[in-house]
Order: structure tokens, then sequence, then C-alpha cells
């Protein structure tokens, strides 16, 4: 994707995650399932992911040497079929048989759905898959670099340690685990369910580079996915995130994990998402005259 | 330290196995070791992902001639699986080698998922399988893999007999675009095939014809479901001896040839009773209406016996004289089928 100096604002995505958050608000009200809150905590991620960070494309799709995404918590697959449609890989129309009889648009990501480069759903699994695909591009002396996406609730999962543990020890400096940390799992606060925490002390045991970034500030999170790794050593970037972020009603609240909005509820959550436009084309009209300073 | 293992076959077996002309062949896990070897030679892509296994699994000297195709992931199954999925996806052709009671169990939802699911060519290499481990308790056995593996759309299941068999299998794996899981154990078997034999995968061998019993056996049973034929034979009832050496696709066929051709079906196997070879034939000859006596011989669902595999097999009537007594009180109580009668 594009590369240069990173503005102080990236308006473009500031833009997108508006309109994204709509549309998955709308995917999810439609098809009446789906993980709300799991997804607008790291839609931003995803849109950072999508049109700053990985060079695939609808056209470089099957090219060996793209760069892979693996969604390990496949839960939050909603905001992944959004930015995909948004970037072309399918059209918008397609989701309207999200999770409908026969529908590739499942509740969790598949290789039928193009883009996607593997099965995902059960947590605890895409690290691992990343660890080979990581091993295969250091051994082909591939340039192609290996994302995740994990839950903090998942790292609950013990197999995400064989991982991590393998990933140093074969020096993945390729492999890049981003953690949605947004504190709540499905019973409730992760803390109080099973405490990942020390959560940065746990990664750096492991072996791994850790780095921390507000996980819905574009720019920053665009400057971390994109600073080269340490020599030999694979890199967690712990993201921090408000589960369903950009909806006052729905931001911290457990019950949205895979609460679906109803009509109020969305209607509601649609007005809120266009005050925020309204207010963020105001703010960067004032910047452009320079009557604001950023 | 380890006991002395007992003879796999009884005196009177080895004497039978020596008039067939049978000879004695090398443990199926070092066939495999070597055939991967002769093949990653020309397949720079293979990997043998190995869960510090590779001494149970022979790969010693595959990892010293070629290092940079040997992926050690330690003490880790569920690892073990989601990274050949990566690799497989990335174009490599991975075989991962692991006990068949860990690789099978502790990693069943990532076979299920990376593995199946995503269908990526990955072969799935249980070694050890069945009651090999026999001694070790049942921690160490898996009699529940081909249970497990059968209900797992996309992936095809090979249980080879004999060295010729596993080597095809092993060949046939690394061929295969979808998901492969083989599983032998490591005593010597004997070598049951002719010279030019031709393997197919979902095409049963058929070792010995017969029209009074069919023996239908997978794996490291089948040499005894082969001797008890001989057996049988010197006392007027001709047996005939299936190796089905893949559980998925099953040869339905020759499934159903021997219901509808034998007065009895016997079927054998290093698994348990439930949801294994045996099951699948009795579904096979059900659902097409051929209702021939029929036995499943496996592993009782019990806590299993210990000892060595050769003890084990004896203790549930997997030998020579316990197949053949299956076989006679079979038919001394079996009806004969519509199409004998026919006859």
């Amino acid at each position: 994707m594009s590369s240069g100096r990173v503005d102080t604002r990236d308006w473009e995505l500031e833009l997108k995650g508006i309109e994204l958050r709509r549309r998955l608000l709308e995917v999810i009200h439609q098809a009446g399932a789906g993980h709300t809150g799991g997804g607008l905590s790291c839609l931003d991620i995803l849109i950072v992911l999508y049109h700053r960070i990985l060079n695939v494309s609808p056209e470089t799709v099957e090219d060996p040497g793209r760069d892979r995404y693996v969604q390990s918590k496949g839960h939050s697959v909603e905001a992944l079929y959004c930015v995909l449609a948004d970037r072309g890989f399918f059209p918008w129309s397609d989701l309207e048989t999200l999770c409908r009889y026969r529908s590739p648009y499942v509740g969790h990501p598949t290789r039928h759905v193009r883009g996607i480069e593997m099965n995902t759903g059960a947590l605890g699994h895409g690290l691992s898959i990343c660890v080979g695909m990581a091993w295969a591009g250091q051994r082909d002396r591939a340039t192609y670099r290996v994302f995740t996406l994990l839950g903090d609730g998942e790292l609950a999962e013990g197999s995400v340690w064989e991982a991590a543990m393998a990933a140093a020890h074969y020096q993945l400096d390729n492999l890049i685990a981003i953690v949605d940390h947004n504190g709540l799992q499905i019973t409730g606060p992760t803390r109080q369910v099973m405490s990942p925490e020390p959560l940065e002390d746990k990664w750096r045991a492991f072996g791994w580079t850790v780095r921390r970034v507000n996980g819905h500030d574009y720019v920053r999170l665009t400057e971390v996915l994109r600073q080269p790794p340490e020599h030999g050593r694979p890199t967690v970037v712990i993201a921090d995130t408000v589960k369903g972020k950009g909806i006052s009603f729905m931001e911290g609240v457990a019950r949205w994990h895979h609460g679906v909005p109803n009509a109020e509820e969305l209607a509601r959550a649609r007005a809120e998402l266009d005050e925020a436009e309204r207010r963020l084309r105001a703010e960067r009209a004032l910047l452009a005259r320079g009557v604001l300073t950023a | 330290m380890s006991a002395p293992a007992p003879p796999m076959l009884s005196a009177a077996a080895r004497a039978r196995a020596g008039r067939l002309g049978l000879r004695p062949g090398r443990p199926n896990l070092d066939v495999f070791a070597e055939t991967l070897e002769e093949l990653a030679r020309t397949d720079p892509n293979l990997v043998a992902l190995t869960s510090d296994s590779r001494g149970s699994g022979k790969l010693g000297p595959f990892g010293q001639a070629l290092p940079g195709q040997l992926l050690e992931v330690g003490i880790a199954e569920q690892n073990l699986v989601g990274i050949a999925a990566g690799l497989a996806a990335c174009g490599k052709k991975p075989f991962a080698v692991s006990p068949s009671c860990f690789l099978t169990a502790r990693a069943l939802e990532q076979i299920k998922n990376d593995v199946c699911y995503s269908d990526v060519p990955v072969v799935l290499v249980g070694i050890s399988a069945g009651v090999s481990y026999g001694a070790l308790g049942s921690t160490h056995h898996s009699l529940h893999d081909l249970a497990a593996l059968r209900a797992i759309p996309n992936l095809t299941l090979l249980v080879p007999a004999d060295n010729f068999e596993t080597r095809e299998a092993i060949r046939a794996a690394a061929r295969a675009r979808h998901p492969v899981f083989v599983r032998f154990g490591k005593a010597p078997m004997y070598d049951l095939h002719p010279p030019g034999t031709r393997f197919e995968v979902g095409r049963a061998l058929r070792l010995r014809e017969g029209r009074d019993v069919a023996f239908v056996a997978t794996g490291e049973t089948v040499v005894h479901a082969l001797l008890a034929a001989a057996l049988l034979e010197e006392e007027g009832i001709d047996a005939r001896v299936i190796s089905m050496h893949t559980i998925k696709p099953l040869d339905t066929e020759m499934v159903l040839e021997a219901g509808r051709e034998c007065r009895a079906v016997v079927t054998v196997e290093e698994h348990s009773v439930h949801g294994g070879l045996g099951e699948a034939c009795a579904a096979v000859l059900m659902q097409a209406g051929v209702r021939t006596p029929f036995r499943i011989v496996g592993i009782p669902d019990e806590e299993t016996v210990t000892g060595a595999q050769a003890d084990i097999f004896r203790h549930y009537g997997i030998s020579m004289e316990g197949l053949a007594g299956t076989a006679r009180e079979l038919l001394g109580t079996g009806r004969p089928t519509r199409a004998a009668v026919e006859e």
C-alpha cells in the first residue's frame, strides 16, 4: 500500500472507520447474527492492515509473494468481510447472504471467501498456522510477512503459547501478531475471567518484541506495523482497544460480544456515526483553513 | 528398560507362515522413514515435522541428511498440526509425524479445522499406532483414532498392512492434494503381497479368494487373517482375505462382494470395535440389504489389557487361532445368504 511519511491524522481512514462501522452494523442487523463488540474493537486494526500494511489486493490474492493475514479471532469475521468488500475482494451485495443457507459468508472465516487465507473460528489456532507460513517464507527466502489477530480472551488457549515459543525458537521476524486487547470476553472482563496479565512480560519472556499502541489510532497503528522487526525476533503488537468502539451504548459492554442491534439500536448507532462524520469533516475543514492546529 | 518383545506369531502360526512362503519383512515404521527420505531428496518442498518424535519416527537419518526439511516443534502436538497446515497453505508438503495416540487426540481440533476444514494437503502420520505401545498403557494406545477421524470430511485414512503397502501409502500421500492420515506400528511385518501388486488408494487388495468366510482386515492384523485362512483351508473352509488398507474412502464394492459372495464376514482391526473398520463395513452391508452373518474383531469397549502388541492381539483373538475360531463359530451358527442359496 501507500508508503512514505505518515501524517498526524489519517483523514481517509478516519472516514473509512465511520463508514465501515455503519456497514458492519447494517450487515449484522440484516443477518440477525454476528459479533458486534469484537468487530468494532478490531475494525480499525483491519482497516490499517488492508489499506496501509498488507501487500495484498483482489489482483494479488493468489500471488505467492503476497503478505498473509490469518484472523485467529475468527468470530470477528463480519468486520473482516466489510474491510474485504470495501477493498473490492467481492461485491457488497454478497454480504446480504451472511449466515444464510449455503452462503460462503459463514459466521467464521473460510477459504470459500476471496481474500481469506485459512478457516478459523476455534480459538488458539491462528498463531500456529502463521508460524508454519512464516517458516515456509523464511525457508523460501520470500519477502512476504505474516500477520495474525488474536483476542485477549483467546490468550488463555494453551496452543497460543506453544506457537509463541516456536516462533521465537525459529527466529521468525517475518511474523507479526496483533492482540486486540479490549479487556472483555463473553463472560465479562478478561482480567476477571482469566487474567492474561502481565501481558507484555509474558510475550517478552517468550522471546518476542513487544510494541504497544492505541488500536483505534490509525496513524500510530500504521507507524507501529510499518516498523521493521528486531532481527530474528517475532513481533507482537498489543493494540489497546475498546469493545464496541464508536457506538456509545456498546462501548465496554460485554453483552455486545455477540449482541445484534435491533432496528431502534441500529438507528441510534447510525445517528451517532452520522454525527461523528459531521464533526470529523468540520474538523478537517477547520484544520485545512488553519483555524485549528493538529 | 523393556522386556524382549514376544514373537508376533505363535509357533504354529510361524510354521504356517513359512509353509505359505511369507517372508519376514521389516517394521512398517522403518519403511516409512526410508520412503519419506527418498521422496524428500527429490522434493525440496517436502517437510517432516516432529514433536520430539524424530527418534520414535526413525527420522534421525532424515534430519541429518536433510536438516532444512525437518522441523522440530518440541512436545506440542497442537502446534505440530497447526504449523503443518500453515506450511501446506504456503506450498510445502508437510508430513506431521507423531505417535498416533497424541496426534489424533491432543491435536484433534487442529486436524479437524486447520487441516481438514481448510483442506490443505497435510499428511498426518500416526506412528506406533493401535497398541504398538501396548505395555505403556492406555495413554499410549490409539484405539480411537480411526473412529474420530472417520467423522471428519476431506481426510483420507490409510492403514497399511506390510512394507509394500506402507511404501505405497506414503508415496500416495506425498502426491495427494488433500489431507491424508496414515497409521502403522513398529513391529516387523511379514511381506504379504506378490511382486507386481498394484496399490491404489480406496481399492482394497484381495490376498486370497474364498467363498465361505471373508476376513476383511486392516493394518497389522492382516497377516493373522491370512494365516487363519490357511488354517481353515485344512478344515475345508474356504476363506477370502482382504487387506482394507484404505479406511476412507472405503472400498464398498469389495465389502459388498464379500457380503454377497461369502457365507460370513469377519472384520479385523487394531482399533476399538466402535467406529472403525468393522462398523464401517456393517453400515455398508446393512444399507445395501446384505444380511450376512457378521462379526467385528477388534479391541472391546473396556480398559484395554496391557502387554506387548502381540500379547494384546492374542488376548483379544487377533491371531491365527483366534480368528479361525471366530470364523468357525460364525459359520456354524450363520445361515447361508440368499446369494449362496441361489447358487
